[in-house]
């Protein structure tokens, strides 16, 4: 009896925070985040009011923007599904996809056109899991100076997910690659405005072919959200979330390299170290961007954060070596003159995130400039310059952070 | 005794409202199935600061993205902006009337002007 009451009232009291906590949350949503974009704008608001997302920094409603909030970074290796950052070039993207009747194609240079349905994929096909960073080309793009036109994003337009799914060599296989084919060209379900140039990229046949490119159909243990690609994703570890196509249903296999605006005029960098170049610089041969590179973040202090001296300050953060796992990860307290070692955590991958920590002792009070630096295992360090290209693409100059000890 | 059923009555409705950390990403149960989904996607205001050409803006950017595009853009000038506007046109198909296209120059270069 008593029993009975308690959950009722409890039923209806859950019901009414339920609604409440829906008709306050947008108001009750609208802080700000400074993202410390030189020369601004640099404020930004963050929003809860998108489908599938919580706190998110709201960088444009359409089409969709959205920055993963920075301190999601401290709390783990994998971004959660609800806070992975989201980017479309085009508003067009369909708000309903139906699980049952989509269908991935896969035609043009094969023996065997395929039509595979999601239940299709899972029942014919080997699943396989990896750990991979899935990172806008133009991430941090904000911080480039002098500023290029853009996303303005800050340093959020990346997150590390479980992708789980299959091979795309095993779907091709399945197709039947012919001799003379030289490319793979993916496309999903958005479209772009009227005979604008819809948004789709290629791989070469070869690194289609490598058995580490995955079509996903899981993210962290669960499909993905539509904003990040329901029902089908490609997954192409270690390169830049350009080629990571969202919704993805159409594969073409090509005997000719793709000369679509995305391969041959847009997402291009300088064919040059660590894809720097001059501003104004003209005659520099451009390439498509490619594989990544390594970087590494603070994720436990912040800018102006007052720290105690004369004792171990835990200091800790992420890192992501590119195109390959993480070497080692250093940490200075005096500006970049020496560096000590960090401890690293547990290898979930090679191409995601991997935690660190050092604790460093800041031997007296006064301003400390606190330094992160990531080697990848193929020798690749970050650099403490910072490149620039028109198109600000591929940020990874060292990280600091600015702390004051007392 | 009756709080203890109550703090288990409460979890569930606290996990729902998202109150509290969800577990750690894990592993599916095989085999893996779908639901169909369905969102509905935030237009976006058609808010810009007042500025000469203002409706010049409004009425020939907003069919592709919203006003943050524009907004969040850093300092440009009338050179870098004009650019930009050639490339909505010529690249990106944007049916930008083109009697507009000098009220819309003089909005991008006032609005910036105006912040600093």
């Amino acid at each position: 009896m008593v029993h009975h009451l308690m959950t009722r009232r409890f039923v209806l009291g859950a019901g009414a925070m339920g609604g409440l906590a829906l008709l306050t949350r947008p108001s009750l949503a609208r802080s700000m985040v400074d993202l410390g974009l030189p020369g601004g704008p640099s404020e930004r608001e963050i929003i809860t009011d998108f489908p599938e997302k919580a706190a998110m920094v709201l960088q444009r409603t359409r089409g969709p923007l959205l920055e993963t909030p920075f301190d999601v970074y401290d709390k783990g290796v994998f971004t959660p599904n609800d806070q992975f950052f989201v980017r479309w070039h085009w508003a067009f993207i369909p708000n309903a996809v139906d699980a049952d009747s989509f269908t991935l194609k896969v035609h043009g240079q094969v023996n065997q056109p395929l039509s595979l349905s999601l239940k299709d994929l899972v029942k014919d096909f080997p699943r396989v899991e990896l750990a991979a960073v899935n990172q806008c080309s133009g991430n941090s793009r904000g911080f480039f100076q002098p500023r290029v036109p853009g996303g303005e994003w800050g340093n959020g337009a990346m997150g590390n997910a479980l992708w789980a799914g299959v091979r795309l060599k095993d779907v091709l296989d399945r197709a039947g690659v012919k001799a003379g084919a030289v490319q793979a060209r993916f496309s999903g379900l958005d479209q772009a405005f009227a005979d604008a140039p819809r948004f789709i990229k290629s791989l070469d046949i070869d690194h289609a072919r490598d058995g580490e490119v995955m079509i996903a159909y899981a993210m962290n243990g669960d499909q993905l959200p539509l904003l990040n690609g329901f029902p089908l994703r490609l997954i192409v570890p270690g390169w830049y979330s350009t080629y990571w196509i969202k919704m993805l249903n159409d594969i073409e296999v090509l005997d000719q390299p793709d000369d679509n605006f995305w391969m041959a005029k847009a997402y291009k960098i300088p064919d040059t170290p660590g894809a720097d170049m001059k501003p104004g610089e003209t005659g520099v041969p451009m390439v498509p961007i490619n594989k990544m590179v390594p970087r590494s973040f603070i994720t436990n202090l912040r800018s102006g954060d007052k720290v105690s001296a004369n004792e171990p300050l835990l200091t800790r953060g992420i890192a992501f070596g590119g195109d390959c796992g993480v070497s080692k990860v250093d940490v200075s307290i005096d500006g970049g003159k020496t560096w000590l070692p960090a401890k690293l955590g547990e290898d979930k991958g090679k191409y995601g995130f991997r935690q660190w920590q050092a604790e460093p002792t800041l031997p007296a009070a006064g301003d400390y400039r606190l330094m992160v630096r990531c080697t990848n295992e193929n020798g690749a360090v970050q650099p403490d310059t910072p490149n620039w290209n028109p198109g600000g693409y591929m940020r990874n100059v060292i990280e600091s952070v600015d702390v004051v000890a007392g | 005794m009756s709080h203890a059923i109550m703090s288990r009555a409460i979890l569930p409705a606290l996990l729902l409202l998202g109150l509290l950390p969800l577990p750690a990403p894990g592993h599916a149960a095989e085999p893996m199935t779908f639901k169909s989904e369905s969102i509905q996607l935030p237009f976006g205001s058609s808010d810009f600061p007042p500025g000469p050409g203002v409706d010049a803006v409004k009425k020939n950017c907003l069919l592709c993205h919203s006003p943050r595009m524009i907004l969040y853009q850093p300092t440009l000038t009338k050179e870098g902006w004009t650019k930009e506007v050639d490339k909505m046109i010529n690249v990106f198909k944007a049916p930008v009337v083109k009697e507009d296209i000098p009220a819309i120059l003089d909005y991008l270069t006032h609005f910036q002007a105006a912040k600093e």
